[in-house]
């Protein structure tokens, strides 16, 4: 399934959020959105969603525009994580993955044995099974994402949006998120903060106050002189000693 | 109470608990009918059910006949409608608006009906063409329809939860102020003590044409919940989240708060602003039954009704030869249960 922006433009209150944004998600790839604090990204996933209605230009899927599908049409193949989705409400994470087959329910299409298979697949998929039955509000920050994560697989989705995933996780939590997510059979869109580690994804695109920068892959796009002229600081890349690939190191710019 | 909190959730919604609902209705039906100041044996009830319903001409007292037919029966269905509805409003406005304190007066609904019944009682608006229900109703519509304007107009640079509920805060203000005012510019003693009564929830005058409009009423309300439940679970994680996992969120938004606010506004035009039951019962069905709406809204329903049937019989028998507002027996029963619930609520983060 491809997934295409085309002069994507948006706004709020009369600032620009987003500038003449165009993209192709090319299926089964890792796409990563990097960009500084306010430069768009949430925005941008949030357009490809079909949460928010541009105000340029065109989402299509397939060719077909966002605009003119049905809200559960578009939830059948593009799922979100949004950043820190909480609630208060008493419910355990079985549950919890199970709204994910809201898409494909209806008071006359009742929840089948169908559904406990794709809320099982989705939680083994995060590694969550074991916690099944445990209450939300008892689980860590890294647990909470991965039951968003089985949320959205649930959904069966083509392609799956992650609104910067591993944002307040430790290390460990992290970077088994990222795994997680490269393991996915699903195309990936996720917004992040930690260059290197977009630095392991398919492609990145950069945005800078609303405008796509630079895109493609990563050892092309985030150069020394791009970091310097988007988030303004000095970087230079090492060569990892184990195997060999690139790390960026930053210094703040003098 | 540390007990009904580890609770276990139960896995798969198991709905046949479910059918124990009428019955338990029934049964409330029975007792808010045989118990009172005159204290009326089942069989009696019974009797006179079957005399009326199916022609049966049993012998019957006639006095208790009328006592159970004309006065008792209809007042306690009338009773488990609001029940049922006000639970359900609270259920649906918690769901949607991601607010524990979400409840049906929320939206300046029994301030906008308190100032239309004063206007008819007080101001003589209508000139006796509309009765107090109605001049009820027509407040409710009205502040109702100031505070969708004013969360419309103020959504911008807030979240739509946010602006619905300063909006009613602010609608509820204003219309509370008119009614004070009306009150104290116009009434006689005697007007501000009866509208005193009727603010804090009275089925004293309720009959049969009463229970005609409020069955239909709750049952609207019931079917609206149940046909959207799943789209309430979705609210679960905020309302871009139901809209990423496919529930177009402004239609079955606008479609549930429409009728969130009909149902009220029936409600309290027929028996004043009952406080408490659409704010605690969703609450304690939560720590019953869990979060999931299919479990959530029949049992907030029934939970609600079966509520509101006891604080009816509670007020006409606390004090022999007087009947309290009910409204005063739900908040006596609902703000201790509500501060259980905070406490508990503050204990679990």
């Amino acid at each position: 399934m491809k997934l295409t922006a085309e002069h994507l433009g948006a706004r709020i209150h009369g600032r620009t959020l987003l500038d003449n944004v165009s993209l192709t998600i090319r299926p089964g790839e890792t796409f990563a959105l990097v960009g500084p604090n306010g430069s768009g990204k949430s925005t941008l996933l949030r357009l490809l969603a079909g949460l928010r209605r541009p105000a340029r230009g065109c989402v299509r899927v397939d060719g077909r525009p966002l605009a003119h599908l049905k809200r559960r049409t578009i939830a059948r193949s593009i799922a979100l994580v949004e950043q820190q989705a909480e609630t208060s409400d008493r419910l355990c994470v079985r549950d919890a993955v199970a709204l994910g087959r809201t898409p494909f329910l209806s008071p006359l299409r009742p929840w089948t044995d169908e559904d406990d298979t794709h809320v099982d697949r989705a939680l083994d998929d995060v590694d969550m099974r074991p916690f099944a039955d445990r209450l939300w509000h008892t689980l860590s920050g890294g647990e909470r994402q991965r039951v968003h994560i089985a949320r959205a697989l649930a959904q069966q989705p083509r392609i799956l949006l992650l609104d910067e995933p591993t944002n307040h996780l430790d290390i460990q939590h992290q970077l088994s998120i990222l795994s997680l997510v490269r393991r996915l059979p699903v195309t990936v869109v996720i917004a992040l903060h930690d260059l290197n580690q977009a630095m392991a994804c398919d492609r990145v695109g950069v945005l800078d106050a609303g405008r796509l920068v630079a895109l493609g892959p990563p050892e092309d796009v985030l150069t020394p002189e791009r970091l310097w002229q988007t988030f303004r600081v000095q970087a230079d890349s090492i060569g990892d000693p184990q195997d060999g690939r690139r790390i960026l190191r930053f210094r703040q710019a003098p | 109470m540390s007990r009904v909190i580890s609770l276990p959730v139960p896995v798969a919604p198991r709905l046949h608990w479910l059918w124990l609902t009428p019955l338990v209705l029934a049964i409330a039906l029975v007792a808010g009918t045989a118990i009172g100041e005159t204290r009326i044996p089942v069989d009696t009830i019974l009797k006179v059910l079957a005399n009326r319903l199916w022609d049966a001409g049993y012998p019957v007292d006639r006095i208790d006949a009328g006592i159970v037919w004309s006065y008792r029966l209809s007042r306690a269905i009338v009773a488990a409608c609001c029940g049922a509805g006000l639970a359900l409003t609270g259920v649906v406005l918690q769901a949607l608006l991601r607010n524990a304190l979400a409840d049906p007066f929320l939206m300046g609904l029994s301030a906008g009906a308190s100032t239309g019944a004063v206007a008819v009682t007080v101001l003589g608006l209508g000139a006796g063409a509309i009765g107090l229900s109605a001049g009820a109703f027509a407040g409710a519509a009205l502040a109702f329809g100031l505070v969708v304007v004013l969360a419309h107009a103020a959504r911008r640079g807030m979240q739509a939860a946010g602006a619905i509920i300063l909006a009613g805060i602010a609608g509820a203000q204003l219309f509370n102020a008119l009614t004070a005012f009306m009150i104290a510019k116009s009434a006689s003693a005697e007007q501000a003590r009866g509208i005193l009564f009727w603010l804090m929830g009275s089925l004293s005058g309720v009959r049969w044409d009463d229970v005609a409009l409020a069955v239909p009423t709750a049952l609207v309300g019931l079917g609206v919940c149940l046909w959207h439940m799943r789209a309430l679970d979705a609210f679960t994680f905020g309302a871009d989240s139901a809209a990423s996992m496919g529930v177009a969120v402004r239609p079955v938004r606008g479609v549930l708060i429409a009728v969130t606010a009909l149902v009220t506004a029936v409600m309290v035009s027929m028996v004043g602003a009952i406080g408490f039951v659409g704010l605690v019962i969703p609450h304690a069905m939560r720590l019953l039954v869990g979060s999931r709406h299919a479990r959530l809204v029949p049992a907030s329903a029934l939970a609600g009704a079966v509520f509101l049937v006891g604080s009816d019989i509670l007020s006409r028998i606390l004090v022999p030869g007087q009947v309290l507002p009910i409204g005063v027996i739900t908040s006596l029963i609902g703000a201790p249960a509500f501060a259980l619930i905070l406490v508990r609520g503050a204990g679990k983060a």
